[in-house]
Order: structure tokens, then sequence, then C-alpha cells
């Protein structure tokens, strides 16, 4: 599916076309009313509750508003406005007629939403619940196992299912199976069978085999919720008043220059020192770098999928990176917590984006502390050994810092820092750039503790930085893809380098298939009548 | 397989039960459940014998029987139509292949869906008509009233059989869940919106066995077709018992407009109420009602579901070997009439697989129109210039393409405020829903009958209108 115009992100809850945002007290109430007209592409309507990136895009920025702008709200309950229906999942024939990266730019937002649902969940004390009051499937289910408790209607016919497998030749890739087995603990053979039924489980089966907590009748079912509701929200232990409002963007810290092929991304420093977090609220400098760079890294994913390689850069004061850190990571209240769990959120982002990433170190920058995770996250580090490029006679050179933000405040996806990713197993390293926290490293620092690809002087640079990025473009953009994402994430695997890597690559790979979108294939098939055709031959 | 059936067994049925011992005891654990669920749910009104008519053969010839029977007791069983061993698959991408004695583990999920859904719908009328017996204007009347409910008893037996006897555990659950959903229950609400209405009075027990009775027969007839054969021989014979009771709505109706007629003519008017009868604007009214509900169970106008089901070869068109054409519908067309955003109808080609539940529909909607010429021909007859009409099928709609639009009974596109202002008119009212319950005093005298309806032509198996179809304590 192609788009004329560019996706944008900005949503505000009283222009939402498919949520309702309720508030009352602790307990907030997202209840999904998709208007079938209201899709983000022509060529489909979104029956039975079903969604595309439209929606969810409004569902992220709900999510959002209520970790900024509602510190009160411990439990979110998730739930439907139509009758007998919960959610149908992502819209089949938006599916159908969307070009791959299209479908696979979606899944990955859906899943980042989701992820974040259980971030807040895990990090905020705002506890996510759905109510499923009718028919729940697919990515519906999805949604419902990104919620932390699952409610469903006792009517002895509303049911949950991931019919991905029998119905499309797919999989429900917005973490469906890996949380189904992962967090949920079902039984791998009864989950086996619970992917492979296209008409899905209801009632005491649903709660036996763990696919849901409870079972609440259909009489009262909006009062039982909410009693359930704030029975959670007494458990929770955030705390908070006077949030902040998530005002317009404005493009003030995040520049943006796109190439043809290659997208230049710099960040700006803060001018000033930091003031009051809560006052300064939206406009403060760590939130809006966040906010912005958020935003960048969305739009650029959707919309200029041919641009493969993103240069990082930071320019600004590296002193009033740490002050402005600081004051986010010493603030021990609601507000730092949420900053710090946003900018972790953003850097996952970028950990997972499939385009190569470059970060230029050079004079006049600010890779210290949070933002110098910008270049840790990148596949490589450049640093100019020498005065700017365009004035020789300057004293001024690149440096780096550590500082507590390198250890530990923003995990990735494997649950290791990225350090700990880079230094994997290194342990006398990783104990040497504790000691070397806090300093200023010169280019030659930089370089003997590991932190850098390479740090070319100022004759070299040009060419050197030239020759990386034209090299890098003539290779196969599906090879760098696979190549990057398997360097970025060594160690341990988590739910979310699951979702990610194992299960995002299956479904990638389906997804081209000819047994799922070929003329004859499952997902082209949908909707039609008839049967799909496959090639018997496993792969 | 025996075409007779074995009454000696505790289960009816001419399907060797008795050789079939696990199947035996699971049905056997359900019949009770089934007994609790009459007595909770079935006929409020207690008698002593009901002259009802007993399948004893699924032969062309003389397969049923009558007699005085207490309705608790009436042998519920398993019956299907005999089997044609030569049966081929009629359409899909299964045509020309032997049809299926088995489920074939594809169509597992989707036939079993299927057969709830049907199933659903069987028991729920009789929850809809439980307090019915209260108010029968005829010992006639309420003789058919539950020989409707038992035989709808019987169909959720066959659905029932089915389930046991080839979706395993899963069909048994199955099986227990449409016991525990009722019609209208806050809780557990039957599948489908008809059944969660009300049937409070008799006019609407006749408009339901006409028009709601009538999307039944048309449902099995697709399901007749099917591949799976148990399921095609189980409704084959469904049908034989359902014809009943469309000649129980057809000629209710009937009855009520021929009284109507006759309090009109003597009276000289046509507001006959206040003489005891149902005025013609009225029974309108009640036709608008019941028909457009009933065009709900259709489903949507495009269904993939349908399209999917079709193709499998699990749910065939109405009559499908007697159509002429490919039987696969895969390059056909057809054009669908929808409502427009501006007011206007539009129409849009689309392929004909994905308009089998209109194609069904529209052999319905033809059905419904034979019953409204008969009861124009009984006020033609009369002498009465009225003429009741079936509403546009946009009227009054909760699915498909209508939901949503305003669309009056001659099929104009209006307004929220023309709609509300116009409901009353076209749609029974609470005022006229009570003045219906008025009229509706219990007559248990033999031969005598309430002053809203006109007795019967021909009574029952031959037997006189006074004959005592009913014992009462």
């Amino acid at each position: 599916m192609t788009t004329t115009t560019p996706v944008t992100f900005d949503r505000r809850p009283d222009e939402y076309r498919h949520w309702r945002l309720r508030l009352d007290g602790e307990v907030a109430w997202l209840e999904l009313d998709v208007d079938e007209q209201g899709g983000l592409v022509p060529g489909y309507e979104l029956k039975l509750n079903s969604y595309d990136l439209g929606v969810d895009i409004e569902l992220y920025d709900a999510t959002q508003r209520l970790r900024f702008e509602h510190p009160e709200v411990r439990v979110v309950v998730v739930t439907s406005a139509k009758d007998k229906v919960f959610c149908a999942g992502a819209n089949i024939r938006m599916l159908a007629a969307s070009e791959h990266h299209w479908k696979v730019n979606f899944c990955k937002f859906t899943n980042e939403t989701r992820n974040g649902m259980e971030d807040a969940t895990a990090h905020s004390g705002q506890t996510y619940v759905a109510a499923v009051n009718g028919t729940c499937a697919g990515g519906g289910y999805e949604i419902a196992l990104a919620c932390e408790k699952i409610l469903l209607i006792d009517d002895n016919s509303s049911t949950v299912a991931l019919p991905e497998v029998p119905l499309l030749g797919v999989l429900p890739g917005t973490g469906g199976l890996t949380r189904v087995v992962d967090k949920r603990r079902v039984r791998k053979d009864l989950a086996d069978v619970f992917a492979t039924r296209p008409d899905g489980v209801k009632g005491k089966t649903a709660v036996d085999w763990r696919l849901v907590d409870e079972l609440v009748p259909r009489q009262g079912f909006r009062e039982a919720v909410e009693q359930r509701a704030r029975e959670i929200a007494r458990e929770s232990d955030r705390t908070g008043e006077g949030g902040i409002e998530l005002t317009p963007l404005e493009h003030r810290y995040v520049d943006i220059e796109v190439a043809k092929d290659q997208v230049t991304i710099t960040v700006k420093g803060p001018e000033n020192d930091p003031g009051d977090l809560h006052e300064e609220g939206a406009n403060g400098w760590f939130l809006a770098m966040t906010r912005e760079l958020d935003d960048a890294i969305l739009r650029l994913r959707t919309n200029e999928v041919e641009a493969g390689t993103w240069i990082l850069k930071t320019v600004g004061d590296p002193e009033k990176v740490l002050a402005h850190e600081r004051a986010v990571l010493g603030a021990k209240d609601w507000l730092g917590n949420e900053i710090t769990h946003y900018f972790k959120r953003t850097l996952k982002r970028l950990d997972v984006t499939s385009r190569t990433l470059i970060a230029l170190i050079e004079p006049g920058s600010c890779f210290a502390g949070s933002l110098l995770e910008l270049a840790l996250a990148a596949d490589r580090q450049y640093l100019l050994d020498g005065p700017p490029i365009d004035d020789e006679d300057s004293d001024e050179r690149a440096t780096i810092r550590l500082s507590e933000a390198n250890f530990g405040p923003f995990p990735m996806g494997n649950g290791l820092t990225r350090l700990q990713t880079r230094f994997y197993g290194d342990e006398d390293h990783l104990a040497w750039l504790a000691r070397e926290r806090d300093h200023v490293l010169s280019a030659a620092e930089a370089v003997e503790l590991g932190l850098v690809t390479d740090a070319p002087d100022d004759l070299d640079w040009e060419d050197e930085i030239r020759i990386a990025l034209e090299g890098r473009a003539s290779l196969s953009p599906d090879a760098l893809t696979g190549m990057e994402a398997n360097h970025r994430f060594v160690g341990p695997e988590t739910i979310e380098t699951k979702i990610f890597g194992r299960l995002a690559a299956w479904q990638n790979w389906i997804f081209t298939r000819p047994n799922a979108s070929g003329p004859e294939g499952a997902l082209r098939r949908y909707g039609t009548g008839q049967k799909a055709v496959f090639d018997r031959k496993r792969v | 397989m025996p075409e007779k059936i074995d009454y000696d067994a505790k289960i009816p049925n001419n399907v060797n039960l008795s050789e079939d011992r696990r199947l035996q005891r699971a049905l056997e654990g359900w019949q009770p459940k089934f007994m609790h669920w009459w007595g909770e749910m079935g006929p409020t009104l207690e008698t002593q014998g009901v002259y009802l008519r007993t399948a004893v053969s699924v032969g062309r010839e003389g397969w049923a029987h009558f007699d005085h029977v207490n309705v608790p007791d009436y042998r519920w069983g398993i019956f299907l139509a005999e089997r044609d061993p030569d049966r081929r698959i009629a359409f899909g991408e299964h045509q020309g292949e032997p049809v299926w004695q088995q489920v074939p583990g594809e169509y597992r999920a989707d036939l079993q869906r299927l057969i709830v859904i049907q199933g659903d719908t069987e028991p729920a009328s009789v929850e809809q008509q439980k307090l019915l017996g209260l108010t029968a204007p005829s010992l006639y009347d309420l003789r058919n009233l539950f020989q409707v409910n038992v035989e709808e008893g019987r169909h959720l037996w066959a659905m029932v059989y089915l389930l046991h006897a080839y979706f395993g555990r899963e069909g048994r659950d199955e099986a227990e869940g449409l016991l525990l959903r009722n019609s209208g229950s806050p809780d557990a609400p039957r599948i489908l919106g008809a059944f969660n209405e009300e049937t409070a009075d008799w006019l609407a027990f006749y408009m339901f066995t006409y028009f709601t009775d009538r999307d039944g027969k048309y449902q099995l007839g697709t399901l007749k077709e099917s591949s799976f054969d148990p399921l095609s021989r189980t409704c084959e014979f469904m049908l034989k018992e359902e014809a009943h009771h469309m000649m129980v709505g057809t000629t209710g109706v009937d009855r009520v407009v021929t009284r109507s007629a006759e309090l009109i003519r003597e009276h000289d008017t046509l507001d006959i109420g206040p003489h005891g009868g149902i005025p013609l604007d009225l029974i309108q009214k009640y036709i608008n009602f019941h028909y457009t509900v009933s065009l709900d169970l259709f489903g949507s106008e495009t269904s993939t579901n349908a399209a999917n089901y079709y193709t499998a070869g699990l749910k065939g068109r109405w009559q499908e070997t007697r159509r002429k054409d490919d039987h696969k519908l895969t390059d056909d067309a057809r054009r669908l009439e929808k409502p427009a955003g501006d007011g206007t109808w539009t129409s849009e080609e689309l392929q004909a697989i994905l308009l089998l539940n209109l194609d069904l529909r529209s052999e319905y909607v033809a059905d419904c129109q034979t019953g409204v010429k008969r009861w124009n021909k009984i006020l033609a007859d009369a002498g009465i210039d009225f003429a009741f009409r079936l509403p546009h099928p946009g009227f009054n709609r909760e699915v498909g393409i209508n939901s949503g639009h305003h669309v009056t009974p001659g099929g104009t596109i209006v307004d929220e405020a023309t709609w509300e202002a116009g409901k009353r008119k076209w749609l029974p009212t609470t005022e006229d829903l009570t003045f219906v319950r008025s009229l509706m005093h219990p007559v248990y005298e033999r031969g005598k009958i309430a002053s809203w309806v006109a007795p019967p032509r021909q009574g029952i198996n031959g037997k006189p209108f006074d004959y005592e179809y009913v014992h009462l304590t």
C-alpha cells in the first residue's frame, strides 16, 4: 500500500477517530470504537473493530498521554465500545493490499506500542487490564496479551483466538505466540492447539489454559470490571499529581535532513541549565528532545523507506546535557521516572530500526551520557580526531563522556546496557569503563576504550566517511537489515528480543512466501471465498 | 442403517445408537440435562396429554404417528433421512467427489460453528414461546404450539447428535452450551439477535412461525446441501418437520386476517379494535417487524464466511443441485443495491460468491411474498380495499449494509427525524403491543375460539376443530 501524503504521528484525544479515552480518577478507560470508514489509506473498511496503523497511532498517543498527563491513573482498562466484539485484530484487507515494507513497519510499530503498555505496567505502576467484552481474535487478543490481566465476558459464546495460522497462512505477529508461552505460561501443546484453531477458545477452557485470567458475568460486566480495576489500583505504587500536558510538537532539538538514500539526524543539546522539571513540562529539553527524536524515528521509518542509512549527529554543550540528565535521573519522582523510561523506549526504537545507523562524532558535538547512548546504539561510530573540517585553526576537539546513564537506566530489549552488549562477557573491560565514568575522553582514549570504530584525522575524515557511506549504500539492504539486527542483540533472549527477532524474522519470511502473499496465497485469497493454494514442500 | 426408527431404545434413533456405546453414553449423559432444561425453560402450561405427531420413520410415506402424549414424555430422538450411497459433492472445490461421512479435519472448526449456530436457534424459540400456552386462543392452537415446541426440541437433539457423534469432547461441551445460553438472558443470550426477542402474544407467534421459522427452512435448506453427509441427512429430515411450523404460521396469519375481515364487514369500519379484532394496519406493523428481524438472520449481504463455506463445500445454496451454473461461482458477478451517504441508492458489482447470503435472502423474500398474496386475497374476496406489503429490505435493519441507515418501508432513505416520526406508523408501538396482549385470553373449551382469530379450515390429521386436542388438568 502506498500513501501519497506522509504519515504523521501527531494525535490529540479530542480528535481520535477510533478510541475513546475516559478518565475516572485512578482508573482510565480506553475504549476501542473503530470508525470503519476511517482507514489511514483508502481501499479497505475497518470492520469489526479491526485496526490499521492509524488506529494504532492513536493508541500509542493515548498510552503516552496516560503516563505523562495522568500521574493519578493507576489502572487502564482496555475494552471495546462495540457490542459483542472486542477487536478483530489487524485489518486483513489492509495487510493483503500492503507492500511488504508497510506490513513489516506496521507490525513493528504495533509491537512497540504493546511493549510500551507492558512497560507502563512494569515501571510506572500503570497497570493495563483487558476487559474483553466480545469476540477477540488475532491482534485483538494480542492487545489483551499486552495487558497484565485479561477479563473475559462469560456469555458462553465469546472467544479469544489466534486464527492467523489456519485462516491467513501467517503468524500472529504482534507477540501473540511469544506471550502465550513466555508471559502467560500456556503449555506449549495447548498453545499449539490454540494457535491452529480458527474458532478460538471460550469460557472455562480459556481460564484453564491460562489464556485469560478471569471470567466476568455478562450482566453487570462494566461494574464488575470497574470493581476489579479499583482493586488492582489499590495495589499500585504509582503516586503523583499535576500531570504535564504533551503540547503539540515543535521541532526545536531534532533536525532531519533527507537525501535520497541517506538521512542525517542532528540532536541539539540544551541551551540553558535545567530548571524545575514540572514547571518546564513538555518544554524541558530532555522530554522535548525525546519526543522529537521518537517522532523523527517513526516518521522516517514509515515515510522514507529508501533512505537506508541514518547518520546520527549531536550539537551542543556536553556539560549542559549532563546537567539535564542528572536533573531527570535524580528527580526520583513520577515525572523523572516517566522521562527516563520514555528515553529508554525511544532508544529501543532505534535499536530495532532496520536502517544502518552511523554516529559521526565531530567537534562541537555533545555525545555525553544519555546522548552517547545514541552513538552506542549505532552500528558504527566515527570520531573526528582533529579540528572542525571548516575551521582548521580552531582548538575545538571532539570528545565523548560516559556517565551513570550508560550503566543502567536505559537497557536494551535484551535486558543489557548498550555497553554490556558492546563488550558482551568482558567484565574486566566493563569495570575499566566504569572507572572512566565522568571523564572527558579524547579521540585516542575513545579508541583505546573501544568506544568508537575509528577516529580518522581531519585530512582523512571526509574521504573515510564518504567511502564508508558509499560502500554501505552499495550492499544489499536485506542482507544489511539481517546482519545489523544480529549484531545489535547479543546475549540472552527476552520476550522483547524474541518478538522483534525470532517472531518478526519468521513473519517477514512468511510474508514474502507465495503461500501467504502469492496470487493464490492465503493472505491474498482471504475474503474471496476461494481457498489458498499451498506449496506443500516444507522449507 | 435402518430406515425404521428404533423406539425401544432409551433414545429413539435410526442411527444404530445401540452399536456405538461411546456415543450412546454421551447422549444418555446429555439427556437428563435436556430434560432439566425443558422443565425450566419449556412450556409453562401443564397438560395431561397433547395430540402430537411423532416421527416413526424417515421414508417418504407414513412417517408420522399421531396420539395423545404427555409432553415431557415425548420421545425426542435422532432421525436422519435415508442415505443415498452415491451422493456426490455438488459445489465448491470438491465438486464431484463423494460426500464425507466423517468431518474433514480441515473444516472441523467451521462445521462445528455452523452446527452450533443452527443448534442455538432451536431451543431458543421454545424459550421465547414459553408463556404462550397460558393464552392460547383454542385447543387446536395450543396443540400446534406444543407440536412446534417439541419439534424444535427434536431439532436441538438433531444438532446435538452431530456434535456428540463427530466433534469429540469439544462437541459435547458445545452441546451443553446450547442449554446454558437462554433467549433474552442478560448473562448468556442466544447467539443471534432475533432469538432474543420476546414472542409475547399469539399474533407474534404466527408471525414468528411464518417469518422466522421460514428463515430456518432456508438455512436448513443450505445445510442440506452440505458435503458432510450426516449434516445433510439430518437437515433433510428436519425440513420435513419444519414444514408444519410454516403451516402454523401461514394459516395462523390467514385466520387473523380472516377474522379481522369479518369484523370489518360486520361493523363496517377498519377500526375493529373496540370489537375485539386486530386492525389491519396493526397486522402490517407486525409483518414489518418480524420480517425485518428475520432478514437480519441472513447475515450481511456480502460475506466472506459464506463464500468460504461454499468453496469448502460446507454450506450450499438453496436447491443447489437444480441451479444451472458452474457451482463454483468464482467467475460470476452480481449487483448489490446499497444505500449511499447522500440518501440515494447505488449499486455495486461484486463476485457472486461473496453475495451468497443475499442469494439465499432473495429466495426467502420471494417465498414470503406468497403469504402476503394469500392474505391479500382474503381481503380482496371480502371486498376490503387494503393490501399488505412486505417492507423494503433496507427497512429496520440491524445487520448488513442497511444497518445504520434509516429506510422507510417504501424504500426511501430518510434522516433521523423523519425516521423517528414515522416509526410509530411502521412498527408496533408499546400501545399496540399492550392492545394485542389485552386480547390474549385463553380459550380452553372444545370447539371454542378467541374473538380475534377465525377457526382453522381443517383440523389436524383429519380430526375436526372441536376435537379435544389437549387434555388439560
